[in-house]
């Protein structure tokens, strides 16, 4: 058993920004474990740019914005773990880990979650028909034209409009593949809108909303799909279903944060976010765990990952120092029109703003977020439109605090 | 070279009787026309060892079910493939179904199925907390289990191949000549392969090998069974097999318990124009999802991480089809192996072997066979001293490709290698279970295509998923 003060599992975005947060806070013995052969997560496979334009205030790659934190951890000394995949987290801190060199047992004093999250499968949708080659998860794809250099498939179609697989239908079209269609289940996308334009509209790629696959043809590699517009309850319209020939389907239905580890902990997890239910710290129910990026929630960019993560960071820091003691805590929950509201809980004697993060449960026009703890509006906040796949942030200030009695409730009113 | 016993089939069947037949001094060669072994109902079944009330008295089936399962879990042993004896239930849902359980039970006891009992609704529910309020009786068999149908496959083939038997993979039959004692068989890519004998467990297809071997008096029925499996957050939702009684809804769906920690539920039964037509429907999920419901209400079908189909060879007689051909000498049929095939394959390898002793087969049982096979999850067994100490003399066992079902290079690299050998991602997934969880490959894909590509010396746009024409990628960038 060895001992460190802080272990944080995954070395993608979160990890190292929270590492990086954590050291500048104070606590120097920062440790991360990371289960691929180099740091940066998914930003390595992720070749396109559009990173970095909030945080850094530049517009960067993925392995760029992977490059900038890198450097930041390397200054600090900060070790990384690499190849070494943590196979258990006790609610005690005990990390469990292996390598090629053999069982990492580490005693941490606190330990910070950032495994990140992976992609719904298709054996989770129920997509009838046949199960052959060609069938990817976008993620999967990317991984094997950006990372490995090889092409998947020539005709592509596309199942929902998540911005990975938006990001794939430009790339595969910059690689020479058709893409014949992006079929979207809901009435709306749930990927930005600036890359619906740059991906799908700049090439042509037309979107079906309303549309899912409802069946996959070719016995040893795809051959085609069929697709269909589907009614309000995602049922398959039978008349409107057609036949696209093809030789790849990806899918991009949906993240999944991986939170096995956090369950295995005992961690509470909230069945919305399908993250660790942490409060304003992005501490969890377990004393000295906390959790931050796309294993907490998912989100729309790396940008606020890092900002969430410098919380948990510092938060983590604060706790080995001895600073963060126990406090009392009032609930968030979604009112009307929202979601999921995180942090799950916030303390009610801060004396620093707090800010809440949540999305609403479907696209709206002009709407005003209210945010009410009993009979008193602690903020409120005016957007010209709203929609589930645009993280909403919405700050509690300092001088509000002593205004939090009851359990805090967001909710909207359309405008 | 002339063999003496030639098997037309590598599914549980076929593997189990090469296994039986390694014992002895005989050259026996395993012909499959599939990418790899177990890929018809061997790969896509039920998983269940049956207790052996189900089959008519005096009937092959049940004679071989309720010998077979003993054998079936001692072979089990010796290969180290996991199994379980969970016991299975048989579930009435109301007074008119209850007589049918009855006749199971007095049926099972003709049989010879021991420590079968009748439980109340409630007396099953003090054991089984999960199952439905509306369940009146059950009929309650501790001595029916559940394996993993490919894993036993994979194990068999591989001990008898350990053992001396040849495997021919992609070699599907186009001819058979049968002439002065000698069967001469021709792929459909012109390879041929002879011998004195020659066995059919060709599976679905085995009426087709039976007309061309000369003697076919009997018609496989290809049954597809549509199954979702779901996530081990559901694995423990039962404990038992929950079977339905058979009503006008077929045979009734399955809720069990898998041995890797699933929940398995299915199948459907449709009769399918071609053993090909694997595909999943949405009339097939629907009754999967309703029927298993009205055992288990509980079952969380969002938790659900694939679904398949696996065609069953029925007949009409509704029993198995075991026995010498008296047209042709040499040829011996083991057809309409549907259920209980699978609890029933060890005593069916065992009545083949009498069948060629009968027809005078001079069979010298060898004085090394080991019907032991190595542990392929010896590693995941260890404990974390144990784990320190292999990882240090095989590094490659330290670096987790599989992070869903946490499965190692050093054990991926192994399975590519032993016998039989994985040339296909599919394959590499059914012998390691890399790709079997619930991110179904997403992310170790790429790895494991690199890994088979590097062992065996095929580059990656060869690579395939499931065999020729199913390549993982299309070109080099």
């Amino acid at each position: 058993m060895i001992e460190h003060d802080i272990v944080i599992v995954g070395a993608g975005p979160a990890g190292m920004a929270a590492a990086v947060a954590a050291y500048d806070s104070g606590v120097t013995d920062v440790v991360l474990l990371d289960r691929e052969d180099s740091s940066g997560g998914i930003l390595r496979q992720c070749i396109h740019n559009g990173f970095g334009l909030h945080k850094l205030g530049k517009e960067l790659t993925g392995p760029e914005y992977a490059a900038h934190y890198q450097k930041e951890v390397a200054k600090r000394n900060i070790k990384v773990y690499n190849e070494t995949m943590v196979t258990s987290v006790s609610p005690d801190r005990i990390v469990t880990a292996q390598n090629r060199e053999g069982i990492l047992k580490i005693n941490a004093k606190a330990v910070i979650l950032a495994m990140g999250c992976r992609e719904r499968s298709r054996g989770a949708l129920n997509i009838c028909g046949t199960r052959p080659a060609g069938v990817y998860s976008a993620g999967t794809a990317q991984k094997l034209i950006n990372c490995e250099g090889y092409n998947v498939g020539k005709r592509v179609v596309i199942l929902g409009s998540g911005d990975i697989g938006l990001i794939m239908a430009r790339r595969m079209s910059l690689e020479g593949a058709k893409v014949e269609a992006v079929c979207e289940i809901m009435p709306y996308s749930g990927g930005l809108t600036r890359n619906i334009v740059q991906c799908l509209e700049d090439f042509g790629i037309p979107l079906y909303l309303s549309h899912t696959v409802a069946e996959i043809h070719g016995k040893k590699r795809v051959e085609g799909v069929t697709i269909a517009q589907v009614d309000e309850n995602r049922c398959v319209i039978e008349e409107t279903k057609r036949y696209i020939p093809c030789d790849t389907l990806l899918l991009s239905v949906g993240l999944i944060p991986e939170n096995e580890l956090t369950r295995n902990a005992d961690i509470p997890i909230d069945p919305i976010t399908n993250g660790a239910i942490v409060d304003e710290n992005r501490q969890t129910a377990v004393e000295g765990i906390f959790a931050c990026g796309n294993v907490l929630q998912v989100h729309d960019l790396v940008d606020y990952v890092s900002d969430e993560a410098e919380l948990a960071g510092m938060g983590a820091a604060a706790y080995v120092l001895g600073k963060l003691k126990p406090q009392s805590t009032v609930k968030t929950t979604p009112g009307n029109g929202v979601r999921y509201v995180l942090p799950q809980r916030v303390s009610t004697n801060k004396d620093e703003d707090i800010a809440l993060f949540l999305r609403v449960t479907k696209p709206f026009g002009k709407v005003k977020f209210t945010v009410r703890s009993g009979e008193n509006i602690l903020a409120t906040a005016v957007r010209l439109k709203a929609a589930p796949g645009e993280m909403e942030k919405i700050v509690i200030k300092a001088d509000k605090m002593p205004l939090i009695t009851n359990d805090i409730t967001v909710a909207l009113e359309e405008l | 070279m002339n063999h003496d016993v030639i098997i037309a089939g590598a599914g549980v069947t076929g593997s189990m009787i090469a296994r039986e037949l390694s014992k002895y001094n005989l050259s026996v060669c395993v012909l499959e026309k599939e990418y790899d072994v177990a890929m018809g109902a061997s790969k896509a079944n039920s998983g269940i060892v049956h207790g052996g009330f189900d089959p008519e008295p005096d009937t092959l089936k049940a004679k071989l079910n309720v010998e077979g399962v003993e054998m079936l879990f001692e072979a089990a042993e010796m290969l180290n493939v996991p199994y379980k004896r969970n016991g299975s239930m048989v579930c009435a849902f109301c007074k008119e179904e209850e007589p049918a359980l009855h006749e199971l039970y007095e049926r099972g006891i003709k049989n010879g199925v021991k420590g079968m009992k009748l439980l109340s609704g409630d007396e099953a529910r003090a054991i089984e907390s999960e199952l439905s309020e509306k369940i009146t009786l059950v009929l309650h068999v501790p001595s029916a289990g559940i394996i993993c149908p490919y894993e036993l496959t994979v194990a068999s083939i591989g001990n008898a191949m350990d053992n001396g038997v040849h495997l021919r993979r992609n070699f599907e039959i186009s001819d058979i000549k049968h002439q002065d004692n000698t069967f001469t068989v021709t792929s459909k890519k012109g390879e041929s392969v002879s011998g004195c004998y020659f066995i059919n467990s060709a599976g679905c297809y085995a009426d087709v090998i039976a007309q061309l071997a000369g003697d076919c008096d009997f018609k496989i029925i290809p049954r597809a069974g549509q199954y979702l499996l779901l996530d081990k957050t559901e694995g423990g939702r039962v404990l038992h097999t929950i079977f339905q009684v058979p009503s006008i809804e077929g045979k009734g769906i399955l809720v069990s318990p898998t041995v890797d920690g699933n929940l398995l539920t299915g199948p459907t039964a449709a009769v399918v124009d071609t053993p090909e037509n694997k595909e999943i429907t949405p009339e097939g999920i629907e009754q999967v999802i309703r029927l298993a419901a009205k055992s288990v209400p509980n079952v969380r079908f969002n938790q659900v991480i694939t679904s398949f189909c696996g065609v069953r060879s029925s007949e009409s007689g509704g029993d198995f089809i075991i026995k010498a051909s008296e047209k042709i000498k040499g040829l011996i049929h083991a057809a309409a192996i549907d259920s209980p095939g699978l609890s029933s394959c060890v005593a069916i390898a065992k009545y083949i072997v009498d069948l060629l002793k009968n027809t005078g087969l001079d069979m010298k049982e060898k004085n090394d066979w080991n019907g032991h096979r190595e542990d392929p999850h010896a590693f995941r067994k260890m404990n974390d001293e144990q784990k320190n100490e292999f990882i240090k003399q095989n590094p490659d066992y330290g670096k987790i490709v599989c992070r869903c079902e946490t499965v190692s290079e050093g054990e991926i690299r192994a399975a590519i290698k032993r016998n039989p050998p994985a040339y296909d991602v599919d394959a590499v997934k059914r012998r390691t279970r890399s790709g079997m969880g619930r991110c179904q490959g997403g992310f170790c894909a790429p790895f494991v295509m690199k890994l088979i590509s590097e062992e065996h010396g095929i580059p990656m746009e060869k690579i395939t998923k499931k065999g020729e024409g199913s390549e993982m990628v299309i070109g080099k960038l």
